[in-house]
């Protein structure tokens, strides 16, 4: 893996001057993992902030070449653009080779670009998608997606006398993809910045498809002062409430265990989509959230122990 | 000198050998009936090597007609298929794929829109796509359906024109009957198209480009549509002149708007699609009844040639526009619709007429044809009568 020093050389291909907020974690997430490419990059971007904020016309923030088509297909965009690369190097009328990145949120990923992602990935296309999961349609204001936790607030899934937050548990991506038996999948984020972009080259190496999909701070969503969305992504892996693993050929490692487990107490207090968790009778959410945390990450260390011999 | 090599050919069969002749380097496709055995054969001749197509099996059209977009913006000549649901599916990204300016080649094989399902041509597909910056043509056979294939290619990449096209034909009626086609060579097809050189790739790593841009209110959308209405609408020049060189090398002549025993005529029928071969059967028998009537065959729907329908309709008694689709809510169908416009401010204008027929594949019955003259030739005396017909109704009109 290249190392930091080696890393500060290379030419980000996102320029600073794009038009995210202050806080956001996609830029950050999407700076790291296209510093892991050796070849040049062509990025397919779903509908979002990361599109509308780093391609307003006349300007754009990309150096690498890049296209967005619409909401639901990233991954069938990145599946063309390979087909095309594919064919112009076996017709030997292209030297370069190319890493194809498709990028979305987890709007574009969990919900509407299910069924395309579900293709691209069956077809073993060579490519690397990176989901940047904010937990919610941050760019139309905040509503819920199925990658929105369980409690939190969002605009569609307000805290009113009878619901109290998002009512259901998230969908898990990583198993979803892992169920495509796609060489690599990884759990990762931009708080452990290495862990990140060993994974982005090991995704830019695995020689067919790949997911990356990384946990993306949003101050607007989720309530926190804008400096603290690098401290609330570590809290997330501390509390066990994101844990770093990846599944390569099916065998899952998990690639930080931390030594003391925080209380997801910890992860929810610094976030005001889950503040009316902490309002009196409402402690029972609270320990739902910490109960299927705990069982969540017991089920990931069976998976491990599993899987080691594979 | 030109070899004739004729063949026996569904129309799929045909258009799947001119796909082999193309020899595309993306095919991204999804099966629907009628349009499925297209890229049956297509596969084939993947299989057996006859092409370097990559062929992306995708799992939707939406996702065919974005992998297209991918495609074709990386530069690569691309082709997809689609019918019926299939082309409604793929309706947000036809409009990128035409805002992106990419020379995608789609050949829909009509068919109805659900519900009631119903596998059957008609036109309401390609109609439903009408506005959505796509050049189409409809074609009357399996010839012709070869021929436009062909052509759609070299009319998408030109220069001047840099827009996807769309190729309309009839399902079952013209996509499953076996036809005359006669076939050019391989050599020919290829210097024909010639190689394509896109001006913008994403995978050009000296030149990064950035496409489907964010614009919004300050922006340049307004001036932008502006401009992709005018290269649709300066493509129909350019198609005739592909029409001219593509008669060189096949010995066929093709025109955006068909005219056949139009000199005399004083009763016109337009119509689209496959049904043209009927109401020429048709006026033939009238003329040897000494009924001066001609045939308008729809080529070029978008753009639509507003000033060829009207040199062409403004001298005759009465127009017959025969409509396979209908606009609900609207009085008449979206051919008849075009044409009024295009008739609008003539001196002494023509009687025009609409009859709307063959939904969801209804048979067009010759005496249906001879009603629909009966109606006009009422009109004609200075008889009140409906402007828009259903025409084969089971019911009787009331």
């Amino acid at each position: 893996m290249a190392s930091l020093k080696e890393l500060a050389k290379r030419k980000d291909l996102l320029a600073p001057g794009h038009r995210l907020c202050a806080g956001c974690g996609e830029s950050i997430i999407v700076r790291q993992i296209l510093l892991a490419s050796e070849k040049p990059v062509v990025v397919a971007n779903a509908t979002g902030c990361l599109e509308v904020s780093s391609t307003i016309f006349p300007y754009t923030s990309w150096r690498c070449s890049y296209i967005h088509n619409a909401f639901e297909n990233a991954a069938a965009t990145a599946s063309g653009i390979e087909a095309a690369l594919k064919v112009f190097r076996k017709k030997g009328i292209m030297k370069d080779d190319f890493n194809v990145v498709a990028v979305a949120g987890d709007g574009g990923t969990y919900d509407i670009g299910l069924q395309a992602l579900s293709g691209a990935f069956e077809r073993n296309h060579n490519f690397v998608y990176v989901c940047l999961d904010n937990g919610a349609y941050m760019n139309t204001g905040i509503q819920r997606s199925s990658a929105t936790p369980m409690g939190a607030w969002s605009s569609t899934t307000p805290v009113g006398k009878v619901e109290r937050g998002k009512q259901e548990w998230r969908k898990d991506l990583v198993m979803f993809a892992v169920a495509h038996n796609v060489p690599y999948v990884a759990n990762a984020s931009p708080s452990h910045f290495m862990d990140l972009i060993r994974k982005a080259e090991k995704a830019f190496n695995a020689n067919g498809p790949a997911l990356l999909n990384v946990l993306s701070p949003c101050p607007r969503g989720w309530r926190y002062p804008q400096e603290d969305g690098i401290k609330i992504a570590r809290l997330a892996v501390e509390t066990n409430v994101w844990p770093l693993y990846e599944v390569e050929n099916g065998r899952f490692k998990i690639n930080i265990k931390p030594r003391e487990t925080k209380p997801v107490i910890e992860w929810l207090k610094h976030q005001g989509r889950f503040r009316h968790l902490f309002k009196p009778g409402n402690e029972d959410m609270v320990e739902e959230i910490q109960r299927k945390v705990d069982y969540e990450w017991k089920k990931l260390n069976i998976f491990e122990r599993a899987t080691s011999e594979l | 000198m030109i070899t004739r090599q004729v063949l026996a050919l569904t129309g799929n069969a045909a258009v799947a050998f001119a796909l082999k002749q193309i020899n595309p380097d993306v095919v991204a496709a999804y099966p629907i009936t009628p349009q499925t055995t297209i890229m049956e054969e297509f596969s084939q001749y993947v299989a057996n090597g006859e092409v370097d197509t990559e062929l992306v099996r995708v799992e939707s059209e939406h996702s065919a007609m974005s992998a297209s977009i991918g495609a074709a913006a990386a530069g690569a000549r691309t082709i997809t298929s689609t019918s019926s649901q299939g082309l409604a599916l793929m309706w947000e990204e036809l409009y990128i794929a035409s805002g992106l300016r990419l020379p995608i080649v789609l050949v829909n094989v009509n068919r109805s829109l659900s519900a009631p399902i119903n596998i059957h041509c008609d036109h309401s597909d390609s109609m439903g796509a009408r506005d959505s910056g796509w050049i189409q043509i409809f074609c009357e056979n399996a010839q012709e359906a070869y021929d436009m294939t062909i052509i759609a290619v070299k009319l998408a990449e030109d220069k001047r024109v840099r827009l996807p096209v769309m190729i309309n034909y009839d399902g079952f009626i013209i996509s499953h009957s076996i036809d005359r086609v006669e076939i050019l060579s391989d050599e020919k097809v290829q210097q024909f198209i010639g190689e394509y050189k896109p001006e913008f790739s994403l995978l050009d790593r000296n030149n990064p480009v950035t496409m489907g841009a964010f614009d919004s209110l300050g922006g340049f959308y307004y001036e932008y549509k502006k401009i992709q209405c005018e290269a649709i609408d300066n493509s129909l020049q350019v198609m005739q002149e592909i029409f001219d060189s593509f008669e060189l090398i096949s010995h066929r002549q093709y025109r955006t708007v068909e005219k056949e025993m139009i000199d005399d005529a004083e009763i016109i029928f337009v119509i689209a699609g496959s049904f043209c071969g009927s109401i020429r059967e048709k006026i033939n028998e009238y003329r040897s009844r000494g009924i001066k009537t001609g045939l308008v065959k729809v080529r070029s729907f978008r753009p639509f040639p507003d000033n060829s329908y009207r040199e062409i309709l403004k001298n005759a008694k009465a127009v017959l526009i025969f409509d396979r689709s209908t606009t609900p809510g609207a009085k008449g169908g979206p051919l008849y619709i075009e044409i009024l416009g295009s008739l609008y401010g003539v001196e002494k204008p023509p009687e025009v007429f609409n009859f709307i027929y063959g939904l969801g594949g209804r048979d067009l019955e010759l005496d249906e044809i001879d009603k629909s003259l009966e109606i006009t030739e009422k009109a004609l005396r200075g008889e009140v009568v409906d402007r828009v017909h259903w025409i084969s109704l089971k019911k009787k009109e009331v």
